[in-house]
């Protein structure tokens, strides 16, 4: 067990030291601040901005949407749906599939569906294949914590006279929330980091985007194709923009914590 | 003798899957006293209580044939609004459940949900129960901190507040002292005695001497059979059956 623990806490800080040592070198206040200038991809001046601010729409416009799908669906698995209910079982079953579905292949799905409704490759189509990439994820993590929810405590907002539509928005809700944000954040972590779904569905551009329906860059693509090119400048920068998405990580966890404790004083136990 | 009750039951039987949990139950709660029902573990006491304000319809395979007549209305009558029955009935449970909220909010839940809004209005109702259920006292400096703050027994006498400020004409308490230290279930035992002159109370217990301390009326359920019911001390001093008897003296439990 010991050794686990050593393993997991020495991979954590490894990949904080790589990326704190490959990319502090090329960490300069233009990467933040600035798009990619001409020739930038060949070593020439500029910065992610575009990527930086293109992932932040995205995961949150995607967690965002996300939020509107889980929320209805975890209250009506715990609220209304029998406790032996075999659509209930089918549909955590479903999330559980769900989650093991390959992030390429929500890319590929949404895609398709881009495809049909005639988008191109845009920040809109981007929010929605990585919206249903963190469905599964923030619906099971939602649904563990309100599962904990004592029926008795239901039971006492009953017997008031409430419904049950009044019981889980004020009730359940309020007693899960620091729970619930957790969730959020985690989908919203897992949305931002996500490079694959977002391939053929939100493109690619130097640009930040002004529009739901013109490209966004993403941090992960633009990691990926800075470290593609030969120039290790360029590769240099890729691991800058890699330390960004991870500093990015790193504060919605402090984020979480903070909120989490800030909202656990409600909580019955 | 024809006399209104609040609470009629009527040849009840509830069955949980293939269990039958209440066999034939007829039965009518005086109103304005304290009535309690007695029997052993599992013998369906809290089914019987959770019956007349259909918290059993949330038990999973439950199924309920005969009449629970409030104010003369069947409350499993397909048509009946279920809120409108529960609002009638303030519940306490074995351990107080607060909702995750305040203590102002926990008393201002029930009368928010149905429909005051007028905060002076909203402010005279949290003080008045919260005097009512001798709480007020104790927390009249502290009314927004989270009601999880409070002892066991403030909380129970919260959740009891909460139950009156919808202004319910019943109160069912299942095994409200369970969880309490002997000082706060006196204090909620003393509440019932004073509050019984405005409600109709229902109390489950199966502590003998709560029951003798506070019943007027007693309900003596065995495995789900009504064995005996009439005014307490007809049933303490002289019961007619020998399983009451029994149970009373001790001898079975």
């Amino acid at each position: 067990m010991f050794t686990s623990m050593l393993i997991i806490i020495s991979s954590l800080v490894l990949i904080l030291v790589t990326v704190l040592a490959k990319g502090l070198p090329s960490m300069n206040l233009a990467m933040i601040t600035q798009t990619p200038k001409g020739g930038y991809y060949l070593g020439k001046e500029g910065g992610v901005l575009n990527a930086i601010a293109g992932s932040l729409y995205l995961a949150g416009g995607a967690t965002f949407l996300a939020i509107f799908i889980s929320l209805p669906v975890v209250l009506y698995l715990n609220v209304y749906a029998r406790k032996t209910s075999r659509l209930a079982a089918f549909t955590r079953f479903s999330f559980d599939v769900l989650w093991g579905v390959p992030s390429i292949v929500y890319g590929a799905f949404g895609f398709t569906i881009m495809l049909f409704f005639g988008l191109r490759a845009s920040l809109l189509g981007g929010i929605i294949a990585v919206s249903l990439l963190i469905l599964p994820v923030m619906t099971r993590a939602m649904d563990e914590v309100v599962r904990m929810v004592p029926q008795e405590l239901l039971e006492a907002s009953y017997a008031l006279g409430t419904t049950r539509f009044e019981t889980a928005l004020k009730v359940v809700v309020r007693q899960t929330l620091p729970g619930i944000l957790t969730a959020v954040l985690i989908a919203f972590g897992r949305g931002i980091g996500d490079a694959a779904s977002v391939i053929f569905t939100a493109g690619f551009t130097d640009y930040i985007p002004y529009s739901l329906l013109r490209p966004a860059a993403t941090l992960p693509l633009a990691i990926f194709f800075q470290l593609g090119t030969p120039f290790p400048e360029v590769q240099g920068r890729a691991y800058a923009s890699a330390l960004i998405l991870t500093v990015i990580i790193l504060i919605i966890s402090i984020v979480s914590r903070i909120l989490t404790n800030r909202f656990t004083k409600h909580i019955v136990k | 003798m024809e006399f209104k009750t609040h609470i009629s039951v009527q040849r009840l039987n509830v069955f949980y899957g293939n269990v039958q949990a209440l066999r034939n139950i007829t039965v009518d709660i005086p109103d304005r006293k304290i009535s309690v029902i007695i029997g052993p573990s599992g013998c369906g006491k809290t089914t019987l209580l959770k019956s007349f304000n259909r918290l059993i319809d949330s038990v999973d395979g439950v199924r309920v044939s005969g009449k629970v007549l409030v104010d003369g209305e069947n409350i499993f009558d397909p048509n009946v609004e279920v809120t409108h029955i529960r609002k009638k009935m303030g519940l306490l449970s074995q351990k107080p459940y607060p909702l995750p909220m305040s203590i102002y909010d926990n008393v201002a839940y029930g009368p928010r949900i149905h429909g005051i809004k007028n905060k002076k209005e909203l402010d005279r109702i949290v003080a008045h129960y919260l005097k009512e259920s001798s709480l007020w006292d104790e927390v009249k400096d502290r009314l927004y901190q989270p009601a999880s703050t409070l002892s066991l027994g403030q909380q129970q006498r919260l959740c009891l507040a909460r139950g009156l400020a919808v202004e319910p004409d019943i109160i069912l308490g299942d095994e409200p002292t369970s969880a309490l230290d002997p000082r706060s279930s006196q204090r909620i035992e003393q509440r019932f005695l004073e509050l019984k002159n405005e409600y109709t109370i229902v109390i489950v217990t199966h502590i003998l001497r709560q029951a003798k301390r506070l019943a007027d009326y007693v309900v003596f359920l065995y495995f789900g059979e009504l064995i005996e019911h009439g005014p307490a001390e007809d049933i303490f001093e002289n019961p007619k059956e020998e399983m009451t008897k029994e149970y009373i003296k001790g001898i079975i439990s």
